[in-house]
């Protein structure tokens, strides 16, 4: 699915737009140990996490993850937005926890018919 | 951050500084070296190799190195050959450090969501030859080869 449509859908406030209209997102992970993000996560995977310092930015890069959700409020400071925004990788933030998002995430993805 | 680059016979090579407990810049060698390699015309996976094994031994360096230390990736026709080095402090037990889920990361690093005991794994994990030396007092050196191309080029 779109990005655009799945963060509307989910109702994520975004901090950095994507550089790419068409960016879809094909599937989900969820995790603050970022060796293990590293070692699991899917390319285009749309990550959820509770991390918000500057490493997250890396870690989405070299993996080749699009887009990090910060669930629970966790909002990052302005240097983190910024290095997201040098790399092209997509920022949203919401109050929910990463359970209810990655159940958002996953009915959007998986149950209804595109 | 600024890398170095040169040629060293076939090869085209990228040398980085990285400082110890700079955990603010980190992952910015790795992100400029997969950059790099994709701008050099490697795949987006064989990319993504490279960059989780500079990734995770960049931290490594930033957590657990003495006086930092270098991360130098060259490309030649056939491989990228990724080489973390620092002088210090070592390695006691390297089959213990591979082993996953064995780590001794600094709760200030463990707050970030470093310390899984999973980096030099997947350093391993995502290399096609990787070998790693360590002397206590001395310092440690890990060298990871990816072949630039892939059956599955996925
Ligand atoms: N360059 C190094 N110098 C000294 N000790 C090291 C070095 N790299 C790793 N180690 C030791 O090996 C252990 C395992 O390293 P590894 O990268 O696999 O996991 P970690 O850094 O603890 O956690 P993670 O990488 O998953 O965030 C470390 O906790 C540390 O004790
Ligand atoms: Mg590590």
């Amino acid at each position: 699915m779109i990005l655009h449509e799945l963060a509307r859908r989910m109702d994520l406030e975004r901090l950095v737009d994507s550089q790419d209209a068409t960016h879809e997102i094909e599937t989900g992970y969820v995790g603050d140990l970022l060796s293990h993000v590293l070692a699991s996560a899917k390319s285009n995977s749309l990550w959820i996490t509770i991390q918000r310092h500057e490493n997250v930015v890396a870690v989405a890069q070299v993996a080749g993850l699009g887009c990090i959700v910060f669930a629970e409020g966790m909002r990052p400071e302005a240097p983190v937005i910024e290095r997201a925004r040098n790399a092209g990788i997509a920022l949203y933030v919401s109050p929910a926890s990463a359970f209810e998002l990655a159940g958002r995430l996953h009915k959007l993805l998986h149950t209804e018919a595109p | 951050m600024q890398g170095s680059a040169y040629a060293r016979e076939e090869a085209l090579c990228i040398e980085f500084d990285v400082r110890a407990g700079d955990v603010e810049h980190g992952g910015m060698a790795s992100s400029q070296i997969k950059a790099a390699l994709k701008q050099f015309g490697l795949s987006e996976p064989v990319a993504r190799r490279a960059g989780i094994i500079a990734f995770e031994g960049e931290m490594n360096l930033i957590v657990y190195s003495d006086s930092g230390g270098t991360i130098r990736v060259c490309v030649d026709s056939e491989y990228i050959e990724i080489t973390v080095q620092d002088f210090g402090p070592g390695i006691e037990d390297v089959d213990l450090a591979l082993t996953p889920g064995y780590s001794t990361a600094p709760a200030w690093a463990t707050d970030l969501g470093f310390g899984a005991g999973m980096g030099l794994h997947n350093m391993e994990k995502n290399a096609d030859r990787f070998e790693i030396h360590s002397r206590l007092d001395e310092g440690t050196t890990i060298s990871c080869w990816v072949k630039r191309r892939t059956d599955d080029s996925s």
